[in-house]
C-alpha cells in the first residue's frame, strides 16, 4: 500500500483502545509537551523554508488563501441553521471551527507528501497560521448577531497569544532568521524526531475522538453527514484555490487539507468564552469526532489524487 | 465564622473566575486540577476541553454569599460547575 500512511495506524490504534474502554491513558502533561513539540517542530520547519523565498512572493498567495478561507464559515453557518436547524450559537460556533484550521492533520498532510516525494511550497505553514483565526471572529459574529456583551478583548487574546499561534510564529520567526545552516544544530530533535512524537501524540487524538463519538451519535444524523460532506465542500475550494495561484501538486494537496480541516483546539476554547451558550459536544464531536478521522483515512490521499489531475 | 467555598469547574473558566473572585474580595484562592463525573458527562482531563479544576477560598460568610450570586449569575446557564459552602475552623482566622 504505498499511499498508506503509517502514522494514521497510531490513530487507529488509539480509537481501538478507546473504544474497548482500555485503561490506556496519556498523561496531561505528555499531551502538552507533545503538542508544544509539535507547534514548535512545524513552526520551524515553515520558518526555514519561508527563508527561501522572497516575502513579495507570499504575501499575494496569503491574502487570496485567508480571503477564500473567510467563505468556508460562511457558507456552512446558512446550511447548519437551515438544514440542520440549529440555533445561532451553536452554527456560529460550529461554522467558526470548520473555517479555522487543525494543526494535526496539517501535519499528517506533509508527512504523506513527504513520503510521497510531493512536498508542497514551503510557506504553506505561514497559511496555517494566517487561517486559524479570521474564521473564530466570523463564527462568533455569526454567533452573537446583534448581541452586546461579547468579551472581545479576552477571546482575541484567547486565539493571538494562545499557545498554538505564539508557538507556531514564534518557530516560523526562529527558523526564518536562523536559516538553514543555523536550525542544523536542532535537526535530529526537531525534524528527525518529528514523525515518532506525531505517532504518539495521534494515538492520544484516537482515544479522545473515541470518547467523543458517543456524544455525537446522540446529536442526531445531519452533524454526522455535515462533518463528512463539509470538508470535501472546502477540499474542492482549497483546490481550485490552489490551482489558481499556480501552486504545486504538494501545495494544492495541503490548501485542500487546510480549508478541510476543522479546528478542535484553538476553536473550542475560543468558543467557550465568547460563545457560551453554545453546546461544545456538537462541535468537537463533529470536529474530532467524524472530520479528523475522515480527512486522516480519506480526505488527504484523495485531495492528493484530485492535486494531482488539477495541476496537470 | 470562616467559609470554605468550593468551586468545581471547566478549566476554561479558570482566568475569567480568578479576576471575579479578586474584585469581589476573596483575599487568597487555591487551584487545584480536577476530574470527575456529573451531570454534564465524565471530565477526565486527559485533554484541554475536557479538564476540571477545583477552586478553594476561606473568606467571610458575607464574601461568602457575594461570590455565590454573582457566580450563579454569571456562569451557571452556560458552564459546568458545581459550588458549595461549608463552616470550617481556620487558624488565623484573621487572615481571611
Amino acid at each position: 500500500m504505498p499511499h498508506f500512511e503509517p502514522v494514521i495506524l497510531f490513530f487507529l490504534l488509539g480509537a481501538l483502545a478507546g473504544f474497548l474502554r482500555s485503561d490506556l491513558r496519556i498523561p496531561g502533561v505528555l499531551y502538552e509537551s507533545l503538542s508544544i513539540f509539535l507547534l514548535l517542530a512545524i513552526g520551524l520547519k515553515g520558518g526555514v523554508e519561508l527563508a527561501r523565498y522572497p516575502l513579495a512572493t507570499v504575501a499575494l498567495p496569503a491574502l487570496v488563501v485567508v480571503a477564500v478561507g473567510a467563505l468556508i464559515p460562511l457558507v456552512a453557518y446558512p446550511v447548519l441553521r437551515r438544514f440542520g436547524r440549529l440555533p445561532r450559537a451553536d452554527a456560529g460556533s460550529i461554522a467558526g471551527h470548520y473555517g479555522s484550521v487543525s494543526v494535526v492533520t496539517f501535519a499528517v498532510g506533509t508527512t504523506y507528501l513527504a513520503r510521497l516525494g510531493h512536498e508542497g511550497e514551503g510557506y504553506m505553514t505561514v497559511m496555517l497560521v494566517l487561517l486559524e483565526f479570521p474564521a473564530l471572529v466570523i463564527g462568533v459574529l455569526l454567533a452573537r448577531r446583534g448581541e452586546p456583551g461579547t468579551p472581545w478583548g479576552k477571546v482575541l487574546h484567547e486565539v493571538l497569544a494562545g499557545k498554538s499561534i505564539v508557538l507556531l510564529l514564534g518557530g516560523l520567526a526562529i527558523g526564518w532568521f536562523a536559516g538553514p545552516g543555523g536550525i542544523e544544530p536542532l535537526d535530529r530533535l526537531f525534524f528527525d524526531l518529528f514523525k515518532g512524537v506525531l505517532a504518539f501524540f495521534l494515538l492520544e487524538m484516537g482515544l479522545v475522538a473515541a470518547s467523543r463519538f458517543g456524544e455525537l451519535r446522540r446529536a442526531g444524523p445531519f452533524l454526522l453527514v455535515f462533518a463528512t460532506v463539509m470538508p470535501l465542500f472546502s477540499a474542492g475550494l482549497g483546490l481550485a484555490t490552489g490551482a489558481l495561484l499556480g501552486l504545486s501538486v504538494g501545495g494544492v494537496t495541503l490548501l485542500a487539507t487546510l480549508y478541510a480541516s476543522a479546528s478542535y483546539i484553538a476553536a473550542p476554547a475560543a468558543m467557550r468564552l465568547a460563545v457560551p451558550q453554545a453546546n461544545p459536544a456538537l462541535s468537537i464531536g463533529a470536529a474530532l469526532g467524524i472530520t479528523f478521522p475522515f480527512n486522516l483515512l480519506v480526505g488527504i490521499p484523495l485531495y492528493h489524487r484530485l492535486a494531482q489531475q488539477v495541476v496537470q | 465564622m470562616i467559609k470554605l467555598l468550593t468551586v468545581v469547574c471547566e478549566a476554561a473558566l479558570e482566568t475569567t473566575l480568578l479576576r471575579d473572585l479578586e474584585s469581589l474580595d476573596a483575599r487568597g484562592y487555591t487551584v487545584t486540577d480536577a476530574r470527575g463525573k456529573g451531570s454534564r458527562g465524565r471530565r477526565d482531563a486527559t485533554w484541554g476541553p475536557h479538564a476540571n479544576i477545583r477552586i478553594e477560598v476561606l473568606c467571610n460568610a458575607q464574601t461568602a454569599s457575594a461570590i455565590c450570586k454573582a457566580l450563579r449569575e454569571r456562569y451557571y446557564d452556560n458552564y459546568s460547575m458545581v459550588l458549595f459552602v461549608a463552616d470550617v475552623e481556620v487558624l488565623r482566622p484573621e487572615k481571611f
